[in-house]
């Protein structure tokens, strides 16, 4: 391929309050490229993660798998870009795992064979090909947050974003989280402040901090400046 | 991201936002009471309250223009009297039919029907002019302190509070719903059938729904744990002062003027 995953260029954004949450950010991720975006709460990471599917729109561009994001793209993007929120249970909408897995698919007017396969597909890849009955309101919170990865996964996007996927999980469920998100073979942004994480899966980071993008680069020379960690509320590990 | 356009408070710095929420609370009822009550047809009344409603507006800053444009909000509610103008007997003025339905409008009728207009129109400027210029816990206090029973006060106050919680829930939700609401392959009908979409919406619906029962067990839990008994304790008020019970006094005492003049001039 030869464009950018995720281009954006000197985005900036202020919420309708006045608060300005984002300020010239630029970045880019090459296919297939895994990066975590850390910072302290309120640096902009989810504001930015808005914008990669066009729910938030600020000044600047923002091209995603080649797109540029706009009013007219936006369906296309939102196919080619899967979003996993924050809490599993916004993510969860349907009365059964397998209605929620197939919404994405179903919006996109696939035929119904296509539809199960892709369901299918999305289960085995965060295993859990035996839930699809379920209904998810009862499930774990580890297993909300699979559910929620199948959720996009079934649209076969470009690009997976995920927002702190690791909060709230048990050492266990964490786990199997990470190792599922270090074999998807797919570009992937994700915003954490789980910095062992980061460290074990990432190869690059991006720092950010009241807006700015304040470093990025590899994961293993950013985690050796204790200054920069310190002066942007990470810890050293 | 939270929602504010819910909030009917505005933020200025006029004499009726610094007043005490007793006695706007008290006032607004005492108006609203008196628009209640006056008789069918007593114009010269009606004009004396919008006066009066009119220059608590212009005090409050909130602007008049805005206060009567959030006023419309009464109109479709007064379609509920429109019956009264064809039900009431008296001198006709005019008769129209609808098939083998034969209406006829009656002079007393109209009367009356104009007169429930204007007055819900007017009370609801006073509610309005009351929930504009008083934050909603001032507003909960001030029910207290003039003796609305407390439990009914904190349903009141945990509604408030959680209403907001659940729009920003229902707006996340929506927010996620669009995110994966994608299509990739051009020609092909996307979104759905009808019947499909409905069903996502009221699988929604239930989401929500069960989310909002399970916090507010959460809730009370929560409250249990800090020691609810269920009575609900809240700091006191300051005792009002002279000056207080002068306007409160006054207020009333117009207002009683007023209804008296309204069943002396009526019709």
């Amino acid at each position: 391929m030869s464009h950018h995953s995720i281009e954006i260029n000197d985005l900036s954004y202020a919420y309708p309050d006045g608060h300005t949450a984002l300020r010239n950010v630029s970045l880019n991720l090459a296919p297939c490229e895994k990066a975590a975006l850390v910072g302290p709460n309120g640096a902009g990471k989810s504001t930015l993660i808005l914008h990669l599917n066009g729910i938030l729109a600020g000044q600047g561009q923002v091209k995603v798998a080649g797109l540029m994001v706009g009013k007219d793209t936006l369906g296309q993007v939102r196919a080619r870009v899967g979003v996993v929120f924050q809490s599993p249970d916004d993510q969860l909408f349907s009365p059964t795992v397998f209605d929620d897995v197939a919404f994405g698919p179903l919006y996109q007017g696939l035929p119904p064979d296509e539809v199960r396969r892709r369901v299918d597909e999305a289960l085995a890849a965060v295993r859990m090909a035996e839930y699809a009955g379920r209904v998810s309101h009862h499930l774990s919170t580890g297993e909300k947050k699979r559910i929620a990865i199948a959720t996009v996964l079934s649209m076969r996007p470009e690009v997976l974003v995920l927002d702190e996927p690791t909060a709230g999980l048990d050492p266990r469920a964490r786990r199997t989280l990470i190792n599922l998100l270090a074999e998807l073979p797919i570009t992937m942004l994700v915003s954490t402040h789980d910095m062992l994480m980061v460290r074990e899966i990432f190869p690059r980071m991006v720092i950010m901090d009241e807006g700015r993008i304040v470093a990025d680069g590899a994961t293993k020379e950013l985690m050796e400046d204790a200054a920069l960690l310190e002066a942007h509320g990470l810890e050293k590990l | 991201m939270h929602l504010h356009f819910l909030d009917p408070y505005q933020e200025r710095r006029s004499p009726i936002h610094a007043a005490d929420a007793r006695i706007k609370l008290v006032l607004a009822l005492a108006f609203i009471l008196t628009c209640a009550l006056a008789p069918a047809g007593a114009w010269p009344a009606y004009i004396l309250l919008g006066v009066l409603i009119l220059v608590v507006e212009m005090f409050s800053e909130l602007g008049v223009g805005w206060v009567l444009k959030r006023s419309a909000l009464v109109l479709p509610f007064v379609l509920a009297a429109l019956p009264v103008i064809f039900t009431l007997p008296g001198e006709p003025l005019f008769r129209f039919s609808i098939g083998s339905w034969v209406l006829q409008a009656s002079q007393p009728g109209l009367e009356r029907f104009a007169s429930i207009v204007l007055k819900s129109w007017l009370s609801v400027q006073a509610a309005i002019v009351l929930a504009s210029s008083t934050p909603f816990p001032g507003l909960l206090a001030a029910m207290r302190a003039i003796g609305l029973p407390r439990l009914l006060v904190a349903v009141f106050g945990l509604m408030w509070r959680y209403l907001f919680v659940l729009v920003d829930e229902a707006l996340r939700l929506m927010r996620a719903r669009s995110a994966r609401s994608g299509y990739d392959q051009p020609g092909r009908r996307t979104g759905g059938s009808l019947a499909w979409r409905a069903s996502v919406t009221g699988g929604m619906a239930g989401n929500l729904f069960l989310r909002a029962i399970e916090r507010a067990d959460r809730i009370y839990m929560a409250m249990l744990s800090r020691g609810y008994d269920g009575e609900v304790r809240s700091m006191p008020m300051p005792a009002l002062r002279r000056t207080h019970w002068l306007v409160v006094g006054f207020g009333i005492a117009l207002l009683a003027f007023i209804l008296l003049l309204a069943n002396l001039f009526k019709g």
